[in-house]
């Protein structure tokens, strides 16, 4: 049996990037401007799965994610960097999803898979920043959980040893396995994409993607079965539909604003010498400094 | 009953700062609803720690001592907080939003399927309309929170799920004891009874724990950096300036990223909230999420080579032009004119 991991990951829109095209001239976002990215910290979790199949060569490596029909693309930059193999989790019926639903279709998902040895993810993704998921998902599988994972000290077959990234400090644990374990940023930095898997997966079609292609993809899957990713919806994962979407999460929106900056009054300065020494007399002047 | 539930979170020995300032809170609120503050404590040596958490108004403390509690590990105290939610039955409960709490809050709320919002900067009870049942409903918890990287602020509510769990950041809520006398009841949870080994999967092999020893919170000038910075070494001008005028450097969640500064000097959501009487903000854009730990500085420069930065629209005074130009500008004409 292989030493198999499943990487858990999300396409999220790069809300690190909010640039000024970014921004309305009303002052409000305008989300087409941002661009899906692979969420950092779960490219963290994936280089740690990619060094511990380094180590062990019986390591496999499957991507996981959940989203719409363009989160292919992050399964793909997975293949490209060294994963073995990817699933999409997409459905319309898990549109909607808050923490606790997304957990529950991550975990029937996962558990699809198994036997497995370990999930890992990103402690959380940028555009929620909740860093629920991955400890909800290890409740609903009944698992020990490692969160803030740095990097692991050793990898033995049925535990392993790992050091945290706590907020002031650091901590080495152990956690027997099967075990879900989220990584922090500070953990090391995902390896570039291998010009040789790149050729080797640039192909890699889910069947909706196929359904979209004027090109005849029949041959080519035929002679090569790994570029067919595999994707999933509700009745793959048997899933119980008041659980999913809107329905299956408990959080509600019940607002939205967008942020509009209120101009209050402001002195504009330029960097001259005049302007610089009138602010730092005004400054000392009313004691705000000094 | 019904009550409103802290998770008081144990450091160095002492209740954490985060978790006084969610009792402050939860006093409050309970107030308002008419109904008791509970909290709990979990961990070991715990002697007299009553004495700490009553004057912040706490009315029943539970408290499980034990020395397979501390350090913390997620499934003990996970299974105890969910035991003690399956008995007592909180209306709202709190975790402060620390390496500890967002690691315990949102396995409890999976356990328990309900609803959880993470960093919440505000909450107030309101009420709410579904849409489409009709239905009404009294004095929801609102938890407000900006997301999208902070380019929106969300208000969340959990309708039909309880508690109404929410985590907050250090620094968030202001902290202040309700009544010195005031004395709580302490109800021992006994450990022996509910522990299992089965709770400890997870061993703790080695810890260095460092002490806390930035403290920007507590800084009247903060000189913060954002990604415009540059650099590492640009970074330096701050801390220079940062001596001159006696303050302390923050950043901001880019500059943090980027490596430019370490994460205890994050100011924003997910960082630490700060209310300098001086704050100036260099190559920092002013994306909520940053703005929401800093908005309340008595005073505001913002330096940026932008003029279009909404940071600019916050600040008492916007600069335009490069760091490296003005701060030295400024730390030669503070030198020449004060003693």
């Amino acid at each position: 049996m292989s030493f198999r991991i499943i990487v858990l990951a999300k396409q999220v829109p790069d809300t690190r990037n909010v640039g000024k095209d970014a921004m309305k001239a009303d002052g409000t976002v305008n989300r087409g401007a941002l661009e899906a990215i692979f969420n950092p910290e779960d490219l963290h979790a994936l280089e740690q799965a990619l060094l511990i199949k380094e180590e062990r060569k019986d390591a496999e490596v499957i991507i996981l994610t959940m989203g719409p029909p363009r989160a292919a693309n992050i399964i793909r930059e997975a293949l490209y960097r060294g994963a073995d193999k990817g699933y999409l989790i997409t459905d319309r019926k898990f549109a909607g999803s808050d923490t606790l639903a997304t957990s529950y279709v991550l975990s029937l998902a996962v558990k699809k898979l198994a036997p497995f040895h370990l999930v890992i993810a990103g402690r959380q993704a940028i555009d929620g920043d909740t860093a629920q998921v991955g400890p909800q998902v290890a409740e609903k599988l009944d698992l020990p959980q490692v969160t803030y994972t740095e990097k692991f000290t050793e990898i033995k077959n049925k535990e392993v040893s790992i050091q945290r990234r706590l907020e002031r400090g650091v901590e080495t644990v152990s956690t027997p396995l099967p075990a879900l374990v989220t990584v922090h940023s500070s953990a090391a930095n995902c390896r570039p994409r291998n010009a040789k898997l790149l050729m080797k997966y640039k192909h890699a079609r889910t069947i909706s993607e196929l359904q979209e292609e004027t090109k005849d993809y029949t041959e080519m899957l035929n002679n090569k079965p790994y570029l067919q990713i595999d994707e999933w919806g509700v009745a793959d994962i048997e899933a119980g539909e008041e659980q999913l979407g809107l329905s299956g999460s408990p959080t509600k929106v019940k607002k939205i604003e967008n942020v509009v900056f209120a101009a209050k009054e402001s002195i504009v300065l330029s960097s001259e010498d005049n302007d610089i020494d009138r602010l730092m007399k005004d400054l000392i002047d009313s004691h705000v400094v000094g | 009953m019904h009550n409103i539930f802290v998770y008081c979170e144990i450091d160095e020995g002492q209740v954490a700062d985060v978790s006084l300032e969610l009792l402050t809170k939860g006093r409050k609120l309970a107030n308002e609803l008419g109904c008791k503050l509970e909290a709990a404590v979990i961990g070991h040596n715990l002697k007299g720690i009553e004495k700490e958490i009553y004057p912040y108004g706490v009315d029943v403390l539970h408290v499980a001592d034990d020395k397979r509690l501390a350090p913390y590990t997620t499934l003990a105290h996970a299974h105890l907080v969910v035991d003690l939610f399956k008995k007592i039955k909180p209306e709202v409960a709190l975790f402060g939003a620390t390496s500890v709490g967002r690691d315990l809050a949102p396995r409890v709320a999976s356990k328990m399927k309900c609803g959880l919002t993470a960093d919440c900067t505000s909450l107030v009870f309101g009420d709410h309309k579904d849409n489409k049942s009709g239905k009404e409903y009294k004095n929801l918890l609102y938890q407000i929170r900006p997301a999208f990287g902070g380019n929106i602020i969300a208000t969340i509510i959990n309708p039909d799920t309880r508690p109404q769990m929410a985590t907050v950041r250090e620094g968030v809520m202001k902290r202040e004891i309700s009544d010195k006398a005031h004395k709580g009841s302490l109800k021992t949870i006994k450990t022996d009874e509910v522990l299992t080994d089965e709770l400890f999967p997870v061993r703790i092999l080695e810890r260095h724990m460092e002490k806390k020893k930035i403290n920007i919170k507590a800084s009247p000038v903060i000189i913060s950096g954002g990604y415009g910075v540059g650099s590492k070494e640009n970074f330096e001008l701050l801390y220079e300036l940062a001596d001159v005028l006696g303050g302390e450097v923050g950043a901001s969640r880019a500059a943090v990223d980027a490596g430019f500064a370490d994460h205890e000097r994050q100011v924003g959501q997910t960082g630490v909230t700060v209310r300098p009487k001086l704050y100036i903000a260099c190559g920092i854009s002013g994306a909520v999420q940053h703005t929401a730990g800093m908005s309340e500085s008595a005073k505001i420069i913002a330096i940026n080579n932008d003029p279009k930065a909404p940071i600019n629209e916050l600040a008492d005074y916007s600069i335009i032009g490069n760091i490296e130009d003005i701060i030295p500008k400024m730390i030669k004409f503070y030198k020449q004119n004060t003693k």
